[in-house]
């Protein structure tokens, strides 16, 4: 191993500062919803009541969050992987077109998506409160990461050959697609997969506007806790968003990782 | 190859088969062609000469445009897409799918055409053993070489028993020793199938080995149609006889039974006055006394079975002269070339 | 292919040009109406700039999304340089915790942000243990600035690092073979030849900044950035039209800024939440 100048520690030491920006609230926050008193500091002693706590107030909307979670990947991937396809198949100004806008909704602000979901159909009553207002947000939000993650998967190999060479042995399109075309863009729909159900686990700043009282999700009660409780049960509930996300998080690493390998 | 295993070749034929890409573009100018069941046709030429556009409308991976018929013995098969004419096809890049196994890869024909799996995995190892991987079965894709990814897309295209067999460039991928082994191996396996086949390639050397009859195309047409024997000692025009080998122009002028040519005179049985005479390389030779051109060496190239020599002669003709290999010829040298009338070639 | 495949194309994406049309195109439509439907018609639009206030708040959040890109690309350069040209145990280990906040939603990037610097924050601790007085900076802009720091590095970095490993090494041999020291193959060489990334990341890095809300919403309501403007306007002012006005154009801002790095860097600039 070769022998390292004063540059490489500078440069090691600033990434490793940096490294400790981001790692060190994480650490803090975990630590601090399984400590007893967070004021008094650790050696108040270690405790899951926080977790309990948590759980005893805000149960539902892990479970709502889940299930939201579920059923946008399910949407995302009835929509997405097709529309990529077709991306990828279509040359020309259209499909480019389409492209640039199935984008746009990661590029406009939830915020302003939220408002114009409601401005239209908050009359809807029934479709207002129901779960499904958020759900449609979060598909908007998700699909163009779906798309693209698949999208990239798709240009990378030689996609039309493989497809005629299925035709010349007599697959018809939907064999063709089933049979060559999706498991060709296996690690692309998984990536995207696990990128949408993080994201929509996470979601606030559209769900926020899109909740009602009956349909709050993990972010919308971790803004509630981080408002009105004290910082132990906040922690707590950060932890349990951790311990949802951080499975599919080190999943997407690995991928990333091959990927680029 | 084992003889067990044959097809039974249909003819094919082309009626007034054009292709226009959208914006007008013409690929293929209106052609017609028959091809005889069992018989190996190649096409010939540079690459936007149509050649691949003409197998992809054989194959169904195009439409020819309206008023074009492609029939597969007496089917019409004009409007039946690829997946439906029952072809094998063996594509430039081999198309073999990443996601699957060798043997799987090999099955695949059968799996959508519902044979079931003990049956399409006998079948598979037949041809595996046939194409001699059948050790490889078990392999993914990325783990084979050029040469037996090759075997692999042949065994796949084979293995549904074609109508006809459709090879897109098959050799263009691998470097040129396994290319000349691998050509010998395709031509017996044709010979032996009895499948009708078409092969398209920019290669010559691939064209006159494989090739029952030849297509040489240029520009979206047919130049000639022939035997790889006619296509080479009797060119239609001066683009084949340029595409396919080494031709070399000599300008005289005739008159009473003989052609002057620089400084020589040689019995001629055209027309009198100015005449062309195409000669191959290998029907000139290096000669001293009865020589009936001089010149110098411009280039000497040892290619070890024969050196090729390039001679500007006094008259202003440049030459090119296939010698012995052992010929001792370097650049500057003067030489004579001595002309045999009997093997001059004309248009 | 076959002449029939437009059709089977345009039946594939039809799923997803319905759904998009009817939840995002014509609700953006309908917003736009909307915007122009309030007591000062479409005058709204001219709001961010005419009403003083809404004006401070486009300044202060245009200001602060610029220095957060601006910071970001610096030290993710620095960061994301250092992974790609050294190897060294750990490596992997670094990359992964620089990575691994990619997807944090902004009300947990605000709440970090309070660990760090809010009241019972580790800065604060330290700053009182040390000089008696307390550090609290997170209920503020520069509670805010760090937050949408701690949330663009991770994106920033991965654009970069893909980038540099897609430069030719013989790039830089080249250079050095020329004469050139370190610090010159990387002024003169690699640097103009991340400003494709440099572009795109940058541009994701600024739009996600303009519009964040819950890092905000977290910290504190009274930050005068033109999301919580528009929040406020929408829930405590009731005042539907000028939201929609203002998201409006928050919106347009966003995605030009996108779309303008996009034609500037040629390639693709992938949006990002």
């Amino acid at each position: 191993m070769r022998r390292y100048g004063p540059a490489f520690w500078a440069q090691l030491s600033f990434t490793l500062l940096v490294c400790a920006l981001l790692v060190v609230p994480v650490v803090l926050s975990m630590a601090a919803g399984l400590t007893v008193n967070y004021f008094v500091g650790i050696r108040s002693g270690l405790t899951l009541r926080w977790v309990a706590e948590v759980w005893a107030l805000y149960a539902d909307t892990i479970r709502l969050s889940l299930g939201i979670a579920v059923a946008c990947l399910a949407c995302t991937l009835v929509l997405g992987v097709p529309a990529a396809y077709v991306l990828a198949r279509a040359k020309g100004p259209v499909a480019r077109a389409i492209e640039e806008l199935l984008v746009m909704p990661v590029a406009v602000p939830g915020l302003a998506t939220a408002l114009a979901l409601i401005v239209t159909y908050g009359g809807a009553g029934d479709f207002r409160r129901s779960w499904l207002f958020i759900l449609v947000g979060h598909v908007l939000f998700t699909l163009p990461f779906m798309v693209r993650a698949v999208l990239a998967v798709m240009t990378s190999i030689d996609l039309k050959t493989l497809e005629e060479g299925a035709a010349s042995l007599g697959a018809s399109f939907v064999q063709r697609f089933f049979q060559v075309v999706v498991p060709n863009c296996a690690s692309g729909i998984l990536a995207g997969s696990l990128m949408v159900f993080t994201l929509s686990v996470g979601e606030f700043n559209l769900t926020w506007l899109l909740h009602t009282p009956l349909t709050k999700t993990l972010p919308v009660g971790l803004a509630d806790s981080y408002a009105s409780m004290r910082i132990e049960i906040g922690s707590a509930y950060t932890l349990v968003f951790f311990l949802m996300i951080i499975p599919s998080l080190i999943l997407l690493q690995l991928l990333g990782r091959r990927g680029r390998r | 190859m084992s003889g067990s295993f044959h097809l039974d070749g249909v003819p094919i034929r082309l009626e007034g088969c054009a292709r226009t890409y959208d914006g007008g573009v013409r690929a293929l100018e209106p052609l017609d062609l028959s091809i005889a069941g069992g018989e190996t046709v190649v096409f010939l030429g540079p690459s936007g000469c149509g050649k691949t556009t003409t197998l992809r409308l054989i194959a169904g991976l195009e439409s020819p445009d309206p008023g074009g018929r492609v029939w597969f013995g007496d089917d019409d098969v004009t409007r039946l897409p690829i997946e439906r004419r029952n072809v094998g096809m063996v594509f430039q890049s081999y198309a073999l799918f990443p996601n699957m196994s060798v043997a799987d890869n090999v099955a695949y024909g059968l799996r959508v055409r519902g044979v079931a799996t003990a049956e399409r995995r006998r079948r598979a190892g037949e041809m595996l053993e046939l194409m001699r991987i059948g050790d490889l079965a078990g392999r993914r894709i990325d783990q084979l070489s050029g040469g037996q990814r090759q075997r692999v897309a042949l065994a796949r295209a084979l293995v549904v028993r074609p109508r006809v067999l459709l090879l897109d460039e098959p050799l263009t991928a691998l470097d040129a020793k396994l290319r000349d082994s691998l050509r010998l191996e395709i031509d017996r396996l044709l010979r032996t199938l009895g499948v009708t086949a078409v092969y398209v390639t920019h290669d010559q050397a691939e064209a006159m080995a494989l090739g029952d009859r030849i297509v040489v195309m240029a520009r979206g047409r047919v130049a000639q149609v022939g035997t790889p024997r006619e296509i080479y000692y009797r060119p239609a025009d001066a683009f084949v006889a340029e595409f396919v080998g080494t031709m070399n122009r000599l300008h005289g002028q005739a008159a009473d039974g003989m052609l002057a040519l620089g400084g020589a005179a040689l019995p001629w049985a055209g027309p009198a006055g100015p005449a062309e005479v195409l000669v191959r390389p290998e029907d000139v030779a290096l000669a001293d006394a009865d020589a009936h051109l001089r010149g110098s060496v411009a280039a000497a190239v040892f290619l070890g079975d024969r050196t090729r020599v390039v001679v500007e002669t006094a008259c202003g003709h440049t030459l090119t002269v296939d010698a012995a290999g052992r010929a001792a010829v370097a650049r500057g040298d003067t030489v004579g070339l001595r002309l045999d009338p009997a093997r001059f070639l004309s248009l | 292919m076959h002449r029939r495949d437009p059709f089977t194309l345009a039946l594939l994406i039809a799923p997803a040009a319905v759904v998009f049309g009817a939840f995002f195109l014509l609700p953006l439509a309908e917003l736009f109406v909307i915007g122009g439907s309030g007591p000062q018609g479409w005058a709204a639009y001219a709001s961010v700039v005419t009403n003083p206030r809404h004006l401070q708040s486009l300044v202060s959040t245009v200001t602060l999304s610029a220095g957060v890109t601006a910071a970001t690309l610096a030290i993710s350069t620095v960061s994301g340089l250092f992974l790609v040209r050294n190897r060294f145990p750990g490596r992997a280990l670094l990359l992964a915790m620089l990575t691994f906040p990619l997807a944090f939603p902004g009300v947990v990037v605000g709440f970090m942000v309070i660990m760090l610097a809010g009241r019972q924050g580790l800065i604060g601790e330290a700053t009182h243990a040390l000089t008696g007085g307390r550090v609290v900076f997170a209920y503020s802009m520069a509670g805010l600035f760090l937050g949408y720091i701690y949330f663009s590095i991770p994106r920033v970095i991965l654009t970069v690092m893909a980038a540099a490993e897609k430069l030719d090494p013989q790039l830089e041999e080249a250079a050095r073979s020329l004469g050139a020291r370190p610090w010159q193959v990387v002024a003169h060489v690699v640097l103009p030849a991340l400003k494709p990334a440099f572009l795109s990341a940058g541009a994701i890095c600024f739009a996600t900044a303009m519009g964040a809300f819950g890092t905000a919403f977290t910290l504190a309501t009274r930050i005068n950035v033109l999301p919580m403007v528009i929040y406020t306007e929408f829930t405590l002012q009731a005042n539907i039209a000028m939201a929609a006005a203002l998201s409006f154009v928050l919106g347009l801002v966003t995605w030009a800024a996108l779309a303008l790095a996009r034609s500037f860097a040629g390639s693709t600039v992938a949006a990002a939440g």
